[in-house]
């Protein structure tokens, strides 16, 4: 979607401030909201990409005017009442009114640490041939979905060249919805920074994205 | 005064209103028994304390002591990474890229905040804030100014952007006057940031002559 959450290229946030010896949270409600996001995203009620649509679909204005991990709990919150977890007045309240609704599992302290440091891949197996090989000249598409997608606005319709076949992924824009994981061809493709940018690119510059393969046509 | 002041803290104590609602979030979804505060507690304490940047550059070390291992590294570098027993969540498709004269690489998520969490740890607020996102695709030398790194204009500047599933992280070039220099001396050259792009690795002096 062409929401606020599709920052690249855009002008007047000013400059980078980095933070010497930035510590990993900033107060223990950071620490709660991230720990909160990990185990409810567990529970399978939701994925990554579902995670994402839903921060990035806040307004932009309170997306911009939020912190990280207030828009982590804005989503959390908003994905806890869509799935059926529990109702608004019940996060008011801070108190169950209704009994749980089942999950496919709850993430337990035995183990934790295994589990995370084996990761959860989205590499599956591929259904079919890649369309597009190294080298190759292609479009990203000039498509506008109203809804999630991982093609940033600043490519669109830019001309460019596979690096990289990186294999077939879960396709983020229908996991999201949970209407199916549909693995896609994902390739690594890189523009030119002028081409992208105009006279303003960097000379000689390369910007390179993550496309999956419905976002490509030949060139 | 008094009565916003009860009015806004409904749970008791001193808590800001964001920090209410966290905690009020987390009381309801421990009492429906969808999480467990005692997981919770162990999942800030591995990505506070075990999961960070010091990962990174060990990786980085080897591979500037062992071109086997960087040549693997720089071909396949999930399985390589987990060589040194280093990998998970946030890392499980790495794609590692090596700085050399001619290219300066710099890693961004103009997106969200895709970060290599097994080798950097979780990102620094800045990663993933408006000001980098927006500006390191468009800008990455004015960014890089911002960091007080300075790239020659005859060094190209390639920008990563993790729009999908994998994973960057940048090999930076080893500092001259290392030479025999241990692995773990060298590792403590890597900043989180030179594994980002947005630095360089710590510069060392040539040995005055006696």
């Amino acid at each position: 979607m062409n929401g606020a959450q599709d920052l690249g290229g855009a002008h007047g946030f000013g400059p980078v401030m980095p933070e010497p010896d930035e510590p990993v949270f900033h107060a223990d409600w950071e620490r709660r909201v991230f720990a909160l996001a990990m185990a409810m995203g567990y529970t399978g009620a939701w994925n990554l990409d579902g995670s994402r649509a839903t921060r990035e679909s806040l307004p932009p204005v309170q997306y911009l005017a939020s912190s990280y991990y207030e828009i982590w709990l804005a989503a959390l919150e908003q994905q806890v009442v869509a799935t059926g977890l529990a109702s608004a007045e019940e996060i008011a309240a801070g108190r169950a009114s209704e009994a749980a609704k089942p999950v496919a599992r709850v993430l337990a302290r035995d183990g934790l640490e295994a589990r995370f440091r084996a990761g959860f891949p989205s590499s599956r197996d591929s259904a079919g041939p890649a369309r597009f090989a190294v080298g190759e000249a292609v479009i990203a598409r000039n498509i506008h979905p109203p809804d999630h997608t991982r093609l940033p606005r600043y490519v669109r319709g830019k001309r460019g060249r596979v690096e990289r076949v990186d294999g077939t992924f879960v396709y983020p824009d229908t996991n999201a919805y949970k209407t199916g994981e549909n693995p896609t061809w994902l390739y690594t493709v890189s523009f030119s920074a002028q081409d992208l940018w105009g006279e303003s690119g960097d000379p000689g510059g390369i910007v390179t994205v993550a496309a999956f393969e419905p976002y490509l046509e030949p060139a | 005064m008094s009565h916003d002041h009860a009015h806004d803290h409904s749970h008791g104590s001193d808590l800001s209103p964001v920090e209410a609602r966290v905690r009020a979030l987390e009381s309801l979804l421990t009492e429906k028994g969808y999480v467990d505060p005692a997981t919770l507690d162990a999942l800030v304490e591995l990505y506070e304390t075990k999961v960070g940047p010091h990962a990174g550059a060990r990786v980085v070390a080897r591979a500037w002591v062992d071109p086997n291992y960087r040549t693997r590294l720089l071909s396949d570098a999930t399985p390589a990474i987990a060589e040194l027993g280093i990998g998970g969540r946030g890392g499980e498709h790495m794609v590692v890229v090596a700085n050399t004269p001619e290219t300066h690489n710099l890693v961004v998520c103009t997106l969200c905040s895709c970060y290599p969490w097994p080798v950097l740890g979780l990102p620094p607020v800045w990663y993933k804030a408006p000001p980098y996102r927006a500006r390191a695709v468009i800008d990455p030398r004015g960014v890089l100014a911002e960091f007080g790194v300075t790239i020659p204009e005859t060094t190209r500047i390639t920008v990563w952007d993790s729009t999908a599933e994998t994973r960057y992280m940048v090999l930076p070039m080893r500092p001259a006057n290392t030479e025999g220099f241990s692995e773990e001396a060298l590792a403590a050259l890597v900043s989180r940031d030179a594994m980002i792009g947005t630095g360089l690795p710590g510069a060392i002096p040539p040995e005055m002559p006696a």
